[in-house]
């Protein structure tokens, strides 16, 4: 075989893996931890509110979401939906809100366990000192129950954060997009992908230390 | 909507969305076969193996679990076409089992490892071998505790399959997608495939709950 290894035409366009790198985790937190949190604790409390109609919305939305590929809800929210309504809708948009959604449905998860797992006599201690249910939930369940939840926000945060390299496939320009290009602009096969999935495992092993600190340090002791 | 239109654009294209779910079931078929296999080995040697096998296999592991599947799939899509010829099949395949395998692995290493020391004990005492231990003792208990998680990895599978369309594996996504190409409804024909996928991960995941049920173990 002569293939000999050149890492020039690489470490040469190393400043656009990096800006896609920047692009993606930009992505994973503004869609995972910003939106598809918000959207993870309305449909955890929905689910194990009172009202069936509540519980049944936010089990449909779970269960669809789960079951779906995210490359197909990436496809129809970039095709399919702006069609339909008529509307144009950037790519990194489309692929923000496609993640935000899938986002929810797993988070929705984390935070159901959290809460069923969450001792009765904390929302009875909230409202024996005169908080309404609304007070207890923001100010007494949901602090308590974030902190248990962590450990399993930070697994699910780095796998959703690896998913956002399936946004290379509608020309999102992240890392994955740029290895593509580069590996169709110079050939240089193995250097490019041994280094785009350095990254991606590096960027990974980088945000599983910054969470397990956050972990270590927001932990209820014991 | 005209429904009638689509009914007939659906017959025209039987042949086509079978085969591409045909495509799909096999490769996710085959790869979680094939990566189970391979994980039972990466199990195996992270459990049991020396020194240098365990920190060959899991760094391995740590690669493969860091890395997107979709990194996986484009790079042994272009990688492998540099040194032998394959087919996007099969470059597929390679790629679907690799993300398979440690998956299983990191799942039944776990397993093992949860099993309690007086197990081990308990078979050496009453004048077992070391193979026969773990044929008898902890295999059994092991893929039991790993099962529930290991049918889960089959739906993980068939989700990753979507992405073998990028790299021109014919199945369910690139099927629709040429359909649509001759026949522009995109919402029926999306709707149709999102629906074959989710039909296939619910039975999956509903199966994974009905057997996680069934043979938990008694605490």
């Amino acid at each position: 075989m002569g293939y000999q290894l050149n890492f020039a035409p690489v470490w040469r366009d190393f400043d656009l893996l990096l800006s896609g790198l920047a692009l993606g985790i930009g992505m994973a937190i503004v869609s995972v931890l910003l939106v598809g949190n918000l959207i993870g604790l309305v449909a955890a409390f929905a689910m194990t509110s009172k009202h069936p109609v509540l519980r049944r919305v936010a089990g449909i939305y779970v269960t669809t979401i789960r079951n779906l590929p995210i490359y197909f809800l990436m496809l129809v929210a970039f095709f399919v939906l702006p069609q339909q309504l008529g509307v144009r809708i950037d790519k990194v948009h489309a692929f923000v809100g496609t993640l935000s959604i899938y986002a929810g449905a797993y988070l929705t998860e984390v935070y159901r366990g959290a809460l069923l797992a969450l001792p009765k006599g904390l929302r009875e201690a909230g409202l024996a000192i005169g908080m309404t249910e609304g007070q207890t939930r923001i100010w007494v369940i949901v602090p308590v129950m974030l902190r248990n939840a962590l450990p399993a926000l930070s697994n699910n945060f780095i796998s959703l954060f690896k998913d956002t390299s399936v946004a290379a496939a509608i020309a999102v320009p992240e890392l994955t997009f740029y290895a593509r290009q580069i590996n169709n602009n110079t050939f240089r096969v193995i250097e490019v992908w041994s280094v785009c999935s350095l990254m991606y495992v590096a960027a990974c092993y980088l945000i599983a230390a910054g969470l397990r600190l956050a972990e270590r340090r927001l932990a209820i002791p014991h | 909507m005209d429904f009638t239109r689509f009914f007939s654009d659906l017959y025209t294209a039987r042949f086509a969305l079978l085969e591409g779910i045909g495509m799909t079931l096999i490769i996710s078929g085959i790869a979680i076969v094939l990566g189970t296999l391979l994980g039972i080995g990466v199990a195996l040697s992270l459990v049991y193996g020396g020194r240098v096998q365990r920190f060959i296999v899991r760094t391995f592991l740590e690669y493969v679990r860091g890395t997107p599947v979709f990194v996986l799939i484009l790079a042994c899509y272009y990688l492998l076409s540099t040194v032998i010829q394959l087919t996007p099949f099969q470059a597929g395949l390679i790629a679907l089992t690799v993300f398979c395998s440690s998956h299983v692995g990191e799942n039944l290493r776990g397993a093992l490892l949860a099993l309690p020391k007086g197990q081990t004990e308990a078979a050496k005492a009453i004048g077992l071998t070391f193979p026969q231990t773990f044929a008898y003792v902890l295999a059994p208990q092991a893929l039991r505790q790993a099962l529930p998680a290991w049918i889960n990895t089959a739906a993980e599978l068939v989700k990753a399959s979507t992405l073998l369309a990028v790299i021109g594996v014919v199945e369910l996504m690139l099927t629709t997608r040429q359909i649509i190409a001759l026949k522009p409804r995109p919402l029926e024909f999306y709707f149709l495939a999102g629906l074959v996928y989710f039909l296939i991960c619910f039975s999956i995941e509903r199966l994974g709950r009905a057997v996680e049920r069934r043979i938990a173990l008694p605490s």
